[in-house]
C-alpha cells in the first residue's frame, strides 16, 4: 500500500514539475516582451520630442528627426491598404461565396497558403524585377505601397473567409427566399455580417505592412530623404494631385535600421526612438485589433 | 464553398423545391436580364481579384527565374553550388552560394533550438495544464511577440542580447550569429505554441480520459497520448517555424553582419542569404549588373529552401485536418 502511495506522490510531482517549467517556458517570451518594452522606453524616451517628429534626417545626431520616414511609412500604407483591401476581400467573397470545388478553386487555395509562407525579402526581389524595372514604376511610394499590398494579401483573404465563414448558413437562405440575387445578398448581408473579423484581419496584416523593412531596402527605398513628397492637394484644379505616389521614400523600420547600423552611439539613442514610435504604433493597432473582435463577439448572438 | 445549390435565378429554383408558388417576379424582361448580366460581371471581377494571388506567385517565380537565368549564363551552377567563397562584388568576384547557406542554416539551428522546446513545452502547458482564464491572457500576449516589427527584434539582439550574451561567454564578438539566433528564437516561440494547442486541443477529450482511466497523470498523458495524437498538426507548427527562420531578414542583418564566412560556429558573424540581399541593395547597383544578378541568384535558392518546407507543411497541415 505504500508503494502505491509512493507511485501516486511521485506522479503529482512530476506533475508539479512540469507546471513549474510550463510556467518558466511561457515567462522566457512573456518576459523577453517586457525586457524589449523596457529597453526601448528607457533609450528612446527622451528623444522623443516634437522636434523628432518635425526634423528630417541629419548628420548631427541631435538634430535628426522622422519627418519624411513617418510621412512616408503614411503614403505607404495608404497605397497598401487601397490595394490590398479591396483586392483581398473580393478574393476571399469569391473563394467563400461564389468558387465551385474544381481545379482552379483548388490551385487558387494552395497558392494562397503557399504565398503566405513566402519570405516577405522575395516580395522585394519580385517587385525589384518587376515593378521598378519591367513596368517603369521607379523606386517610388506606389511601387513601395504595392509590393507591401502583394505581401499581406494572403493574410486579408484568410481573414475575409474566416469571417464570412461564421455567418450562418440561414442568413443567406433567407435572403435568397425573398429573392435576393447572390450579389444583393453579399453586398446587404454577409459584408456588413462580416465587417468586425475582416477589419480584425485588416488591422493585424496593416500592422505587419507597418513593420517590414527587407522588401522596401530592397526595391531601393532610400535611407537619407531630406525632403517630402509633393502635397496631394493643389491650389489650382483639378486641386487634387498624385504626384506624390511617383516620388522617392522612406519609411520608419528603414529609417530605424540606418540609424543601428551606425557606430555611433547618439544615432542608436535615435534607432531606438524610432523604434519606440514603431512599436507603439504596431502594438496599438493589434491592441485595436483585440478590442474589436472582442466586441464583435459579444455583439453578435445568431 | 457552401452548400448553396448552384442557380442561375435563385426564384425559379424556389419553384422547383418548394409546393407553394413562388411570387411572381413582376419586373419588365429587360431589367431582369440587366440584373443578370450585372452578376455575371460581378462574379467574374470578383475571380479576377482571386486570381490576382496565382499572377503574383507567377510574377515571383517569373522574376526570379527570369533574372537568376542571366546570373547562371555567366556563372556555372556547379560553382554556384561548390565554391567556397561568395564575393560577387569584388573585382575578382566568386559565387559560391555555400557560405551564404551555411549563415542562414546556422542562424536557424540556433533560432529552433530556443524555438521548438520552448515553443512545445509553452503549448503543452496551455493546452494541458493551464487553467481557461490563464490561457485566455497568456495566448494572445504571446501572438504580441510576432507582431513586433523585426527591426525592432535586430536593435534588441544588437543591443540587449549581445552585451547579455558577452557577459556569459567572454569573447564574443558584438555581431554573432548567436545573439541573431536566439532573439529569432523568441520571435517564432508563438508561431509554434499556437499551432501545436490548437492541434493538441483538437485531441479529443475520450483519448485524455482513456489515459487518466489507466492511472496516467497528466504529463504522461500529454506526452504520451495528446503529443502523439496531434504530431503531424505539432510538426506542421515546426516547419512554419523553420520556413519564418529561414526568410527572416532584419534581424541577422542587424546583429549578424557581414561578411559571408563559411563557418558552423554561431559565435562568429556570419551573412545569411536575407542578409546579403538588403546589403546589396542597399548600395546604389546599376540594373543588369552582375552583383545586381547575383542578389537574385540568391533569392531563387532561398524560394527553393522555403517553397519545399512550405509544400511539407501544406501536406501535413491537410492530414492533420482529416484525422479528426
Amino acid at each position: 500500500m505504500s508503494d502505491f502511495k509512493r507511485i501516486i506522490a511521485k506522479r503529482k510531482r512530476q506533475d508539479f514539475i512540469f507546471n513549474i517549467v510550463g510556467i518558466v517556458c511561457t515567462l522566457i517570451g512573456i518576459l523577453t516582451l517586457g525586457a524589449l518594452l523596457v529597453d526601448l522606453f528607457l533609450d528612446g524616451l527622451p528623444r522623443l520630442n516634437l522636434g523628432f517628429f518635425t526634423h528630417f534626417p541629419s548628420r548631427f545626431a541631435e538634430q535628426a528627426g522622422i519627418l519624411s520616414s513617418w510621412v512616408g511609412t503614411l503614403l505607404i500604407m495608404l497605397v497598401t491598404a487601397a490595394t490590398a483591401v479591396p483586392l483581398g476581400v473580393a478574393a476571399g467573397v469569391y473563394l467563400e461565396e461564389y468558387a465551385r470545388k474544381n481545379w482552379l478553386t483548388n490551385l487558387i487555395e494552395i497558392n494562397i497558403a503557399n504565398l503566405a509562407g513566402v519570405p516577405s525579402i522575395v516580395y522585394g526581389l519580385m517587385a525589384l524585377g518587376l515593378l521598378v524595372y519591367q513596368f517603369r514604376l521607379g523606386q517610388s511610394i506606389l511601387t513601395g505601397g504595392l509590393t507591401l499590398a502583394f505581401l499581406i494579401l494572403p493574410i486579408v483573404i484568410v481573414a475575409t473567409r474566416e469571417a464570412l465563414r461564421t455567418i450562418p448558413q440561414g442568413i443567406r437562405e433567407a435572403a435568397y427566399a425573398l429573392g435576393s440575387t447572390k450579389w444583393q445578398v453579399v453586398r446587404h448581408h454577409l459584408l456588413p455580417y462580416s465587417i468586425g473579423g475582416t477589419m480584425t484581419g485588416i488591422i493585424i496584416a496593416l500592422s505587419r505592412a507597418i513593420g517590414e523593412t527587407a522588401p522596401l531596402i530592397t526595391i531601393g527605398a532610400l535611407t537619407f530623404i531630406a525632403f517630402l513628397p509633393p502635397p496631394p492637394i493643389k491650389s489650382q484644379a483639378p486641386f487634387v494631385s498624385f504626384e506624390w505616389l511617383w516620388s522617392p521614400f522612406s519609411v520608419l523600420p528603414i529609417q530605424m535600421f540606418n540609424w543601428v547600423s551606425r557606430p555611433d552611439q547618439a544615432f542608436v539613442v535615435n534607432a531606438a526612438g524610432a523604434g519606440l514610435v514603431l512599436i507603439l504604433i504596431t502594438l496599438s493597432l493589434n491592441a485595436a485589433a483585440i478590442v474589436i473582435r472582442y466586441r464583435v463577439r459579444k455583439r453578435i448572438k445568431w | 464553398m457552401k452548400d448553396i445549390p448552384d442557380l442561375q435565378h435563385p426564384v425559379a429554383a424556389a419553384a422547383e423545391q418548394s409546393p407553394s408558388p413562388p411570387p411572381p417576379d413582376t419586373r419588365p424582361a429587360a431589367a431582369r436580364r440587366l440584373s443578370r448580366v450585372k452578376e455575371r460581371i460581378i462574379e467574374a471581377l470578383l475571380l479576377l481579384a482571386a486570381f490576382s494571388s496565382v499572377a503574383i506567385t507567377v510574377g515571383i517565380v517569373g522574376t526570379l527565374a527570369y533574372e537568376s537565368s542571366t546570373f547562371f549564363a555567366h556563372v556555372p551552377l556547379k560553382d554556384f553550388l561548390t565554391d567556397t567563397l561568395w564575393t560577387p562584388l569584388f573585382a575578382s568576384p566568386r559565387f559560391g552560394i555555400l557560405p551564404l547557406v551555411m549563415g542562414t542554416l546556422v542562424t536557424t539551428a540556433v533560432a529552433l533550438t530556443v524555438a521548438l522546446p520552448v515553443g512545445t513545452i509553452v503549448a503543452i502547458y496551455l493546452s494541458e495544464f493551464a487553467p481557461g482564464t490563464v490561457r485566455e491572457v497568456i495566448k494572445p500576449a504571446l501572438e504580441l511577440l510576432s507582431a513586433v516589427p523585426t527591426v525592432v527584434y535586430g536593435y534588441f539582439a544588437l543591443q540587449f542580447m549581445s552585451p547579455l550574451l558577452q557577459k556569459l561567454i567572454p569573447g564574443l564578438p558584438t555581431f554573432n550569429m548567436l545573439s541573431a539566433g536566439v532573439v529569432m528564437g523568441i520571435m517564432i516561440i508563438p508561431y509554434v505554441s499556437s499551432l501545436s494547442e490548437d492541434a493538441m486541443r483538437a485531441v479529443p477529450m475520450s483519448l485524455r480520459e482513456g489515459a487518466y482511466a489507466l492511472g496516467a497523470n497528466r504529463i504522461i498523458t500529454a506526452l504520451k497520448v495528446v503529443y502523439p495524437s496531434a504530431f503531424s498538426g505539432i510538426v506542421a507548427s515546426y516547419i512554419l517555424a523553420i520556413s519564418r527562420a529561414i526568410g527572416e531578414t532584419m534581424i541577422v542583418a542587424i546583429a549578424a553582419r557581414m561578411p559571408p564566412n563559411l563557418t558552423a560556429d554561431p559565435s562568429e558573424p556570419a551573412a545569411t542569404i536575407t542578409a546579403f540581399i538588403v546589403q546589396v541593395s542597399l548600395g546604389d547597383l546599376p540594373h543588369g549588373s552582375i552583383g545586381y544578378q547575383s542578389i537574385f541568384a540568391a533569392g531563387i535558392t532561398l524560394f527553393i529552401m522555403t517553397l519545399i518546407f512550405n509544400i511539407l507543411g501544406y501536406m501535413l497541415r491537410k492530414r492533420f485536418r482529416e484525422v479528426y
